[in-house]
């Protein structure tokens, strides 16, 4: 070695057979680093745009022109949103035709409905308010003056006003033919029953299977073949679990399904594309997520406490109630969040199910046709008109804040029974 | 045999609490103990020692059939508990493991408060009295209860090492058995927990039968009665060498391999 390479490298000490080379070996340290570091970035950078494109879209100007102006339809000076249930049946009756009525009065009668309904029936019918253009919210922010003065010129009955497409009305209101009508009441409604089939089809089955997968099954060839399909299940393509739905559930198991033959619902009209299919058709989708990740939280569980139990004269039922369950608790439960929100997310297969996209009628039970949050907005989107596209981004915020609260609540459930 | 085996207690009788006869362990067809034959004395201290393999832990375990929860073991030979065989057809494990407790390695109480670790085991057997007075007594002959008599609703897991075991001995106390079996019971503790956890034993031992395997030879020197010393075979399966009261075994040794053992030239 000479003096000048140890000048140069001073921790190198070739003299016992160690080249030490530290800066190199850092120097490889710091360019996985910054690698790690940017791909970091870049997910965060796509999460950010995703929610940029959703915020943008959901709040903006719009020009609404009315085809009849509200101040018209006041009754003695009494404006239109003060009006009674009585007075807004009268004007409906006055602006559309006998049949049309007839057709509401069947599809539920009057008598039945709110005053909120049938005063969305009026806008819908009689004040017919269109959305003319909308803007996104930086155009609306940063190019106002041009707006204005482009809607001053090619529309000029239309009133320019600052519209949140994520309002109250719009998580109250069913679904619509009109943009500026259409709420997303009925597809969470939808979404709710189906998740709730779901849940309740799943979690006993999925938690039971993984009891007697992890604690009873033996070690054979046959629970070893089980084990490999239920993992390769997992990784099925959700519509082929359509597939599976729409023949097993809404085709051969129509009866049930449909809910002739309990008589719950009209004999005629019923079929198989009910909310009971639907949630059995996501409950056999997530099924395999759910008996994995119970099965890993069972594992989990250390081995000491069943042998501390089964020291005691415990069974193996007492042991696997008393102390196995409870101490995988907080990781079932995580998991079976985790595979509902992935449910609550799902479309294809209830596209392939025959999900309406067209329900104004709130479901009421397992029986009804039913539609959810993203057949909603995946029919939305498809539509032309660009008002559809501000509804779409707002039921999207929906959705996530829905499947965002349901990961708050595993979180929370997790440490609730953690601690003990 | 059919049924339900009950095993008899007739203590003043027998001189015995329990006895191995030709006994043999495998796992799957590997065999960790081979033809024991040794008889456990009642209300003394029996020590297994020798090397790590050596099949002591897998012998405890054959004690209760604890061996069974591993799904490739199983026994073949005799294990006489009060003149039963406990491997014969008929005779449940659960029962088995009431009568013959066990006290674990490291310490593994219930994730559970100090209450609920001593009385769940009674309850869970259906016991008849006054569970309250139970988990007192059990705490008491645990040397535990002044410690913890304030803290009967706190959790388990928040005693220190020393206390955590001595709450699995009340919480295998609990359950009243006739032979305790204890794994090596203070190789994870310091050296002040496991004095105490000895002179327990010492205690233990008036109304209970003791058997403790241990790495330690000090300590199966000072805390036991008797001394069965194993050794691994040319197939590594565990035999048993020299068996006998402590003071003989660790003063005069039968076989030389025995005395290899204690005076420290290999294990």
């Amino acid at each position: 070695m000479t003096s000048s390479a140890s000048q140069t490298r001073p921790t190198t000490q070739e003299v016992d057979g160690f080249d030490a080379r530290l800066v190199e070996r850092k120097r490889t340290g710091a360019i996985w680093h910054s690698v790690f570091v940017a791909a970091t970035l870049i997910g965060i950078i796509a999460l950010m745009a995703l929610l940029y494109t959703v915020i943008v879209q959901s709040f903006g100007l719009a020009a609404v022109e009315n085809k009849t102006d509200p101040a018209t339809l006041a009754v003695n000076g009494v404006p239109l949103e003060a009006l009674d249930k009585e007075e807004l049946v009268e004007i409906l009756q006055a602006g559309i035709s006998a049949g049309v009525m007839r057709r509401y009065e069947s599809e539920q009668p009057f008598a039945e409905r709110t005053r909120e309904n049938v005063y969305a029936l009026v806008l819908e019918r009689i004040v017919q308010p269109k959305v003319v253009g909308s803007w996104s919210l930086t155009d609306s922010l940063f190019r106002r003056s041009a707006i204005e003065a482009e809607v001053a010129q090619e529309h000029p009955q239309a009133k320019l006003v600052f519209r949140s497409w994520l309002r109250p009305t719009f998580l109250t209101q069913p679904q619509a033919s009109v943009p500026e009508l259409a709420g997303v009441r009925t597809a969470i409604l939808g979404s709710l029953w189906t998740i709730l089939i779901t849940l309740l089809i799943a979690f006993p089955i999925g938690v039971g299977a993984a009891i007697y997968l992890e604690e009873y099954a033996g070690d054979s060839w046959l629970t070893r073949a089980i084990q490999t399909n239920i993992t390769n299940l997992a990784g099925v393509p959700s519509i082929i679990y359509g597939m599976l739905g729409l023949t097993i559930f809404v085709r051969m198991l129509e009866p049930l399904t449909g809910g002739a033959l309990f008589g719950a619902v009209d004999q005629t009209t019923a079929n198989g594309r009910t909310i009971l299919s639907a949630g059995l058709t996501l409950a056999l989708l997530i099924l395999p997520l759910l008996i994995i990740n119970s099965q890993e939280a069972i594992r989990a569980v250390p081995r000491s406490l069943r042998q501390a139990s089964y020291g005691l004269g415990a069974t193996q039922w007492q042991t696997i109630w008393h102390h196995v369950l409870p101490s995988a608790l907080p990781g079932i439960l995580t998991g079976n969040i985790l595979a509902i929100s992935r449910a609550i997310g799902e479309t294809a297969p209830l596209v392939v199910i025959g999900a309406s996209t067209f329900i104004v009628i709130d479901p009421n039970g397992p029986f009804a046709k039913f539609t959810t949050l993203p057949i909603q907005i995946y029919q939305w989107t498809a539509r032309p008109q660009a008002e559809f596209r501000n509804i779409a981004a707002a039921a999207i915020v929906v959705l996530l804040v829905m499947l965002l609260s349901l990961n708050a609540a595993a979180v929370l459930l997790r440490n609730r029974y953690s601690r003990w | 045999m059919v049924g339900e085996v009950c095993f008899v207690n007739n203590k003043s009788t027998n001189e015995f609490a329990i006895e191995a006869r030709g006994l043999n362990v495998f796992y799957g067809s590997f065999r960790a103990v081979k033809d024991i034959t040794l008889t456990v004395r009642r209300n003394q201290i029996t020590a297994f020692i020798g090397p790590s393999g050596c099949g002591k832990s897998t012998l405890l375990r054959a004690f209760n059939r604890m061996n069974e929860l591993i799904p490739t073991a199983h026994a073949a030979g005799e294990v006489l508990y009060h003149g039963q065989n406990i491997y014969a057809p008929g005779v449940d494990p659960v029962e088995v493991r009431r009568r013959i407790g066990m006290v674990f390695q490291k310490p593994n109480p219930f994730p559970k408060t100090i209450y609920e670790n001593v009385a769940w085991g009674a309850a869970i057997n259906g016991y008849r009295g006054n569970l309250a007075d139970l988990v007192e007594q059990s705490l008491r002959q645990a040397a535990l209860w002044d410690e913890v008599k304030d803290k009967l609703r706190q959790s388990a897991l928040a005693l220190s090492g020393g206390q955590q075991q001595r709450l699995c001995i009340a919480r295998a106390i609990a359950v009243k058995p006739d032979i305790i079996l204890m794994d090596e019971p203070a190789s994870a503790l310091d050296p002040i927990a496991t004095l105490k956890i000895e002179e327990l034993m010492r205690e233990l031992a008036q109304n209970y039968t003791i058997i403790i395997v241990t790495h330690n030879m000090q300590q199966a020197a000072r805390a036991s009665d008797f001394t069965a010393f194993l050794l691994m075979d040319e197939d590594r399966a565990g035999t048993l060498i020299e068996y006998g009261p402590t003071r003989q075994i660790f003063t005069r040794p039968k076989d030389q391999r025995t005395e290899d053992y204690i005076t420290g030239r290999f294990g």
